[in-house]
């Protein structure tokens, strides 16, 4: 875990070849950062998009708990001798189906989400006691480990972040319909369940991604806080997702730039992870705008209110929506 | 046979650190049974999780400012329990809310962790107070948590009416006159003073699994607030002991106890799920029980 130790293969060939000259960019030359930032924009990219619809559901903690269990599998994978990666994907995909198909209340899942994500964490510590091996590599899991990203981790990363994109291109309209009114979506005809499950899937793809990115505690930074931010800036599902996308990049490309200048001691700043910056980055951004949204939002939803006429109305066909904004402008108009 | 059974507990129970963990593993238990039947009342168990894991951020940061990790753990905790209330005025908004402050504090725990860890400490402290470890509990954590959650269990005893007519139905208890966004954030602080000392003494996995499998399970078993209550408190007293127990009884290849008790917890919970899918007809539970979103549109 010392990160000197973690590091000292990529440290060691950077100085040597620099013999000590390095300038702020330099570090952009290096695979081991290329990778860390081809790996952790493609993560961004569909943990916004992703993201976007969890929030929209209301499904945070499932953000929250995937990861865990995810870190169980990874466990589990050390213990069997395979790759990390491929017990984080066997655990998150079954864990995900079975929340869909458990909870159909809201309440209901989250106690669902938790138990499971309880049980899973059980059996991560059980396979950790179990493997006689040191178990860092099952810990850089939980951590991240953004500059110990090799070529093929970055093929890998490539392959499943085009399968979830052109999944979720092609399901987007039916996604975001059950996604905003699954009763209306529904009566429609579109089969909700199917698709919670399948969209599910998709995000336990992501997560398995994105865990060497950030690790497992802090996925859901990238999953949950640039969504977040954007639905307090816009509220078009398109420019918000499109927003989301482009936090969620600076959020990673400046915590790798602040993570690498730390690691060279270019600017003088401790060796601090890069999941840190991002962290930071994301609340940073994401409390102004909390705090001053209802400036903007409540106006948005006030012209909006006017143009539909009636906000009897309005409110009246919203009142079973799933969506947290409109309960929001709701609010908001309730105050005017 | 049964003399050598017998005999093999005698000795165990010699260690002190046997009778910490069978003394603090109870204690625990009560407080968040009872705590646990509200989050699951309340639907909150992901502000019960985020509490417990801003605990381990808590903790770490203790540990680099060389104060004590029960001070850090509170500070923290409370904090968080303030920023959770004031942020999310609406409870259907207030999942994000959650997320963005859990998701910071363990962006500052790993921050902590890794400040500690270049000062050359090894980073298994962290990885301690995520999985707990209720066979190194000492005499002291057993007195501090009997302590709070005496406290824990008072201040409780003392709200118990409001804040079930406010968890059961917020929207007549805010017509009644029930302070109900203040009872909200009381409810949150308690919770963060409860879980904070809990997660010290057995770590973060086990506060959660005890916090929310034997309420929900109980819950599902039945209807009355104080028989749920009792439920709730005996399954969280036999999956504690019952994973220590089992600990210790499977001698050869002694599994984590932490493993024993979120097994067990997690099994009943399942079990209760699936026999009250067996027997009530469908949709009966969702009438008079209310869910989120009937709050939320209030």
């Amino acid at each position: 875990m010392l990160l000197e130790q973690k590091y000292s293969g990529v440290l060691t060939t950077i100085q040597e070849e620099h013999k000590g000259n390095l300038d702020m960019f330099d570090f952009l030359t290096y695979t081991a950062i290329q990778n860390a930032l081809v790996a952790g924009s493609l993560a961004a990219v569909i943990a916004a998009i992703v993201g976007y619809f969890l929030v929209v559901r209301g499904m945070t903690f499932t953000a929250h708990a995937l990861p865990n269990v995810g870190f169980a599998g990874a466990a589990a994978a050390v213990l069997l001798g395979l790759e990390p990666v491929v017990g984080l994907l066997v655990f998150t995909i079954s864990a995900a189906v079975a929340i869909g198909l458990l909870g159909k209340q809201l309440r209901e899942r989250d106690i669902a989400v938790g138990i499971v994500m309880a049980f899973a964490l059980g059996l991560g510590v059980l396979f950790i006691s179990l493997y006689q091996g040191y178990a860092e590599r099952v810990y850089s899991i939980l951590y991240g480990n953004i500059l110990g990203i090799n070529q093929t981790d970055v093929l890998v990363t490539t392959v499943l972040s085009a399968v979830t994109i052109s999944l979720l291109f092609i399901l987007f309209r039916p996604l975001l319909f059950s996604s905003l009114d699954p009763t209306v979506a529904e009566t429609r005809g579109i089969p909700v369940r199917l698709l919670t499950i399948t969209f599910l899937t998709l995000v336990a793809i992501t997560i398995s991604i994105s865990v060497q990115v950030v690790g497992a505690l802090l996925i859901f930074t990238l999953l949950i806080g640039p969504p977040a931010t954007a639905m307090r800036i816009v509220q078009r599902p398109l420019w918000t997702i499109l927003i989301a996308i482009l936090l969620g990049v600076c959020y990673t490309w400046l915590g790798i730039f602040l993570a690498a200048n730390g690691l060279f001691g270019i600017s003088g700043t401790d060796m601090w992870p890069a999941s840190v910056y991002i962290t930071s980055l994301s609340f940073g951004v994401y409390l102004p705008i909390r705090l001053l949204s209802p400036l903007w939002i409540g106006r948005k939803a006030r012209r909006h209110a006017t143009n539909l006429k009636s906000e009897e109305v309005l409110s009246q066909e919203r009142s079973n929506n799933d969506d947290r904004l409109v309960y929001e402008a709701k609010g908001v108009l309730e105050v005017f | 046979m049964i003399n050598t059974f017998l005999q093999y507990w005698v000795t165990l129970f010699q260690h002190e650190f046997v009778q910490n963990a069978f003394l603090a593993a109870p204690i625990v238990a009560v407080v968040t049974a009872i705590m646990g039947y509200f989050v699951v009342l309340r639907a909150q168990s992901f502000a019960g999780e985020a509490l417990a894991d801003i605990g381990f951020a808590g903790a770490t940061g203790a540990a680099v400012l060389g104060i004590s990790s029960l001070v850090g753990m509170f500070i923290m905790t409370l904090l968080a329990a303030l920023g959770m209330g004031a942020l999310g005025e609406r409870i259907r908004g207030r999942d994000v809310e959650i997320g963005m402050v859990l998701s910071f504090a363990l962006g500052l725990g790993v921050l902590f962790l890794s400040i500690y860890t270049q000062n050359g400490a090894n980073a298994t402290v962290g990885v301690g107070v995520l999985f707990g470890s209720i066979l190194s509990v000492t005499r002291t954590d057993v007195l501090v948590s009997l302590i709070t959650a005496l406290v824990t269990l008072l201040v409780l005893a003392l709200l118990f009416r409001p804040l079930l007519f406010a968890s059961i139905d917020p929207v007549v208890a805010q017509a009644r006159g029930i302070p109900v966004r203040l009872l909200s954030i009381i409810f949150l602080l308690l919770l963060a003073f409860a879980t904070a000392e809990a997660v010290l003494v057995i770590g973060v996995l086990l506060v959660f699994s005890l916090l929310i499998a034997p309420a929900a399970t109980a819950e599902r078993l039945t209807r009355r607030p104080l028989t749920a209550i009792i439920l709730s408190v005996i399954l969280a007293l036999s999956f504690s002991w019952g994973g220590l127990i089992l600990a210790f009884v499977g001698t050869g290849s002694h599994l984590p106890v932490s493993f024993y008790i979120s097994a067990l917890a997690a099994l009943s919970y399942f079990l209760s799920l699936l026999m009250s899918r067996l027997q009530s007809p469908r949709g009966y539970r969702a009438l008079p029980h209310p869910s989120r979103e009937q709050t939320a549109t209030a």
